[in-house]
């Protein structure tokens, strides 16, 4: 086997970690190679010297300051579960605005012709105000009491008094 | 009878802070250690270190026992540092070995004939040698000889760790090690063999 293909396996074999298989290819081409021996003795050395290096200590204000800092995190707030996320909230608060703005359109744009009778009714009435509200006009209009008896609603059920006095108004 | 890493984080998960304590007191140190290997600088370390165990108390709520603690604690360790490194926050203290060094640090340079009257000397070169070639390693590489060396921790938790399989780490380790082999050849190499042939080093 090439150097190159028991290269990965190498280092399983020097730390103790091949599995069988590993360790007889490994084991037989050392045997033959000069060079990987040569390589497999100063990984060894590099690992010794590697170890000369001294660990650290963690200074002593340590922990102080990771309970400071935990400290001074803001706390989850007690209803902070039923606040929505931004975007969420974003976007349902769009989804009202449309379904109102929707809405409201809805009326006009399905009847457009109602739309325009109301419109013209209105302006007529509007138009009509002044004799409406002339209270002169309206006691001396004698043709509200020329009224036939069958334009009165027939479903009224309050029977209106007979006028006797058909030149007197409608006594309002 | 003592607690499990994961029993220990499930207290916590209950809401019981000693059990973070102990945590905390079996963990600063490897970790702190971990991190230093990897920014260098101490301080810098501290400060990575605190925000993992600033992470891990806050995410103590939705704790799940999906892996070993140290994968997860690692795990966090790791990207952190692999983040911090690459957003530059540490790049003044990744050092190349032949850099020069500042005024209160000795230049990472074999001993010189005087230094080697002084022990002390020699020994703090040395480590300052040694520390310099693992920082020039590329981040994955280091953090993987560093669980591997410092940590000793097996294939199947470093691969989880990085996020990569075992013969890509077997691979990965294999490439950082040939480096180190390299860079550290006049600490590695015998005397006789460095003298008789440092062009028969071959490299795959």
């Amino acid at each position: 086997m090439s150097c190159e293909k028991i290269s990965n396996a190498l280092i399983a074999y020097l730390d103790g970690r091949a599995s069988s298989d590993e360790r007889f290819v490994v084991e037989a081409h050392l045997k033959l190679c000069a060079a990987c021996q040569e390589r497999a003795e100063e990984f060894r050395r590099l690992w010794q010297v590697m170890a000369e290096v001294p660990a650290v200590e963690p200074s002593p204000a340590f922990d102080a300051q990771l309970r400071q800092r935990i400290a001074e995190a803001p706390k989850p707030r007690l209803w902070g579960w039923m606040v929505p996320a931004p975007r969420f909230a974003l976007a349902l608060a769009l989804l009202v605005a449309l379904s109102v703005w929707v809405g409201g359109r809805q009326p006009a744009s399905v009847n457009p012709q109602n739309s325009a009778a109301n419109s013209e009714e209105q302006f007529r009435m509007i138009k009509d105000l002044g004799v409406l509200e002339n209270y002169d006009v309206l006691s001396n209009f004698d043709a509200l009491s020329d009224l036939p008896a069958s334009t009165q609603p027939a479903q009224d059920e309050q029977p209106k008094p007979q006028n006797d006095n058909p030149g007197s108004g409608s006594g309002v | 009878m003592a607690r499990s890493d994961v029993q220990l984080m499930l207290d916590v998960k209950a809401g019981d802070e000693l059990s973070f304590e102990l945590l905390l007191h079996k963990y600063r140190k490897p970790l702190v250690n971990f991190l230093c290997r990897m920014v260098r600088d101490q301080a810098a370390a501290e400060d990575l270190a605190q925000e993992v165990f600033f992470r891990v108390y806050r995410a103590r709520k939705e704790y799940s026992p999906s892996a070993k603690f140290t994968t997860w604690l690692f795990r966090i360790a790791t990207n952190l540092a692999l983040n911090a490194i690459r957003d530059g926050r540490y790049r003044q203290m990744q050092i190349s070995i032949e850099a020069p060094a500042g005024e209160d640090e000795p230049a990472l340079q074999l001993p010189s004939r005087e230094a080697r009257a002084d022990d002390r000397l020699i020994e703090r070169e040395r480590n300052q040698m040694i520390r310099g070639a693992i920082l020039t390693l590329p981040e994955k590489q280091r953090a993987a000889v560093v669980l591997h060396k410092y940590h000793d921790m097996d294939y199947a938790e470093i691969g989880k760790i990085l996020g990569c399989s075992e013969s890509a780490l077997k691979s990965l380790l294999f490439r950082a090690y040939e480096t180190l082999r390299v860079q550290l050849a006049l600490l590695v190499v015998r005397p006789a063999t460095q003298s008789a042939g440092e062009g028969k080093r071959h490299e795959l």
